[in-house]
């Protein structure tokens, strides 16, 4: 196995720098694009998340992590299998309709993106009718549904609904989050899955992928 | 500082078994509690329940009412629950709050258009959050026209210009505070509201933050505010930055507060 783990320390302190010339170095060294993603990015964005989960790791660093790494990414692009299309899984994600919130959504849209997610991101304020649509044009695996507002809350059962009522809730998994949305709730409503932040919608994700 | 209490919210734990369980003296020691520390409005929020929210925001003024001599921040964006909880309303309360987002905004306005009541009126349309100064003075321009316009007075408006994390984009912080100063600068007499705490989401030290904002805010001019009032540092960055800028008359709120201890 080579050692990556430069990279990983790199991601682990927000060194964008460090990041991006470790990622060169291990090209240099001859080591394949798709493990240096995989193995060296990746991974550290799975360590990266962990630590959001665990409140060692907070908001802005993450924000520093990610960028970082879709940089260190535009390096390899030309070097992987596929130029990088082939992801691990595609998750439809928006904030639902009648919320305009979307701090929440971009930073799950984000860690799931540094997971190696293809991400179609519908917005905010999106219908249920709207994440039907995106469903049977994008055949996702995940749809991630996001609400900040207990007002807002019904709408995500709604949604729920529709997608069932469309006959496409088969196809998909649905994970929901926000900050009064609780398991209980996504239980309630008939999620598949509940994150409390982004480091854990990651991980929920990659478990369904 | 016009404080409104933010305690009695449903979204905490403890407030929302003491509604379930229509457990009075709990709510009653809060509200005692916050109206004891400064707060100008008991904020009450039951929007957890969404089928009950009329029936339990009503019986939280009612209960609010009895322990603290202070109107209620009826805190809705739901009409019936906001004309129930005016139904049993003793004073003039303040709505909490209308927005330029079309449902809430033709909800609400027909409650409010014409009265005493005050406002709370939040930068926020359809279109989405707002991130520049110059999107929030847009948004804050039409809606407190067409509140003036609904017989509203512009002395119980309280625009707020909506605090975002600084974690997310460090420019969030400035656009807060420039906006506060826009806004009191264009709309004389108006007055300011938010809720500040979101400064902080997603850091640690929130609380050295908060009260780091609080004292920025006020030297722009930040005149309300929806916070702990049990918040001794709150409370001693507030009465400290308002003897400092000039908002306190021979620093005898200072001094006050100074003598009776209240200072962390």
């Amino acid at each position: 196995m080579t050692d990556l783990s430069a990279i990983q320390d790199a991601l682990l302190t927000g060194d964008a720098e460090g990041v991006k010339n470790s990622v060169q170095e291990a090209v240099d060294r001859g080591v394949d694009a798709d493990t240096i993603l995989n193995d060296g990015l990746i991974s550290g964005m799975d360590i990266v998340g962990e630590k959001m989960q665990t409140g060692e790791m907070f908001i802005p660093e993450v924000l520093m992590a990610a960028k970082s790494m879709s940089e260190a990414v535009e390096i390899l692009k030309p070097f992987l299998k596929d130029g990088g299309r082939n992801r691990v899984g595609h998750v439809v994600i928006g904030t639902v309709k009648g919320d305009l919130h979307d701090i929440g959504k971009n930073l799950v849209t984000m860690m799931v993106e540094s997971a190696g997610f293809e991400v179609t991101d519908l917005g905010v304020d999106v219908a249920p009718e709207t994440f039907v649509e995106a469903v049977r044009e994008k055949n996702p695996n995940i749809v991630a549904l996001s609400a900040l507002l207990t007002t807002t809350m019904p709408m995500m059962q709604q949604t729920v609904d529709a997608l069932a009522e469309s006959g496409v809730r088969d196809q998909i998994k649905i994970i929901v989050g926000g900050a009064p949305v609780t398991r209980e709730f996504a239980d309630r409503i008939g999620a598949d899955g509940y994150a409390a932040d982004a480091g854990g919608a990651s991980k929920l994700a990659k478990s369904m992928g | 500082m016009i404080i409104i209490g933010e305690l009695i919210n449903s979204s905490r734990k403890s407030v929302k078994a003491a509604i379930e369980a229509k457990d009075a003296d709990t709510i009653r020691k809060i509200a005692s509690d916050q109206a004891e520390n400064n707060a100008a409005y008991i904020d009450v929020n039951a929007g957890t329940f969404v089928e009950n929210e009329p029936e339990y925001l009503a019986w939280l003024v009612q209960t609010a009412q009895e322990a603290a001599d202070l109107p209620c921040a009826i805190d809705s964006p739901n009409p019936k629950a906001v004309e129930a909880a005016l139904k049993v309303h003793k004073g003039v309360a303040m709505i909490n709050s209308i927005s330029l987002e079309k449902e809430r905004y033709d909800n609400l306005m027909p409650l409010i258009a014409g009265t005493d009541l005050k406002v709370v009126a939040l930068c926020m349309s359809d279109e989405g959050m707002p991130v520049t100064v110059d999107d929030r003075l847009k948004i804050a321009d039409k809606l407190v026209n067409d509140l003036l316009k609904s017989n509203i007075a512009l002395e119980n408006i309280f625009i707020d210009p909506l605090v975002q994390p600084v974690s997310v984009d460090k420019t969030y912080g400035t656009g807060f505070l420039d906006s506060i100063e826009a806004l009191t600068e264009k709309f004389k007499g108006i007055h300011t509201a938010c809720g500040l705490s979101n400064i902080s989401y997603g850091l640690p030290g929130r609380k050295q933050l908060n009260r780091a904002f609080m004292i920025q805010a006020i030297l722009k001019g930040l005149d309300g505010a929806i916070i702990n009032p049990l918040d001794k540092g709150m409370q001693t960055a507030i009465t400290t930055a308002e003897a400092l800028v000039g908002r306190d008359d021979y620093c005898m709120n200072y001094l006050k507060a100074f003598r009776a201890g209240l200072f962390e």
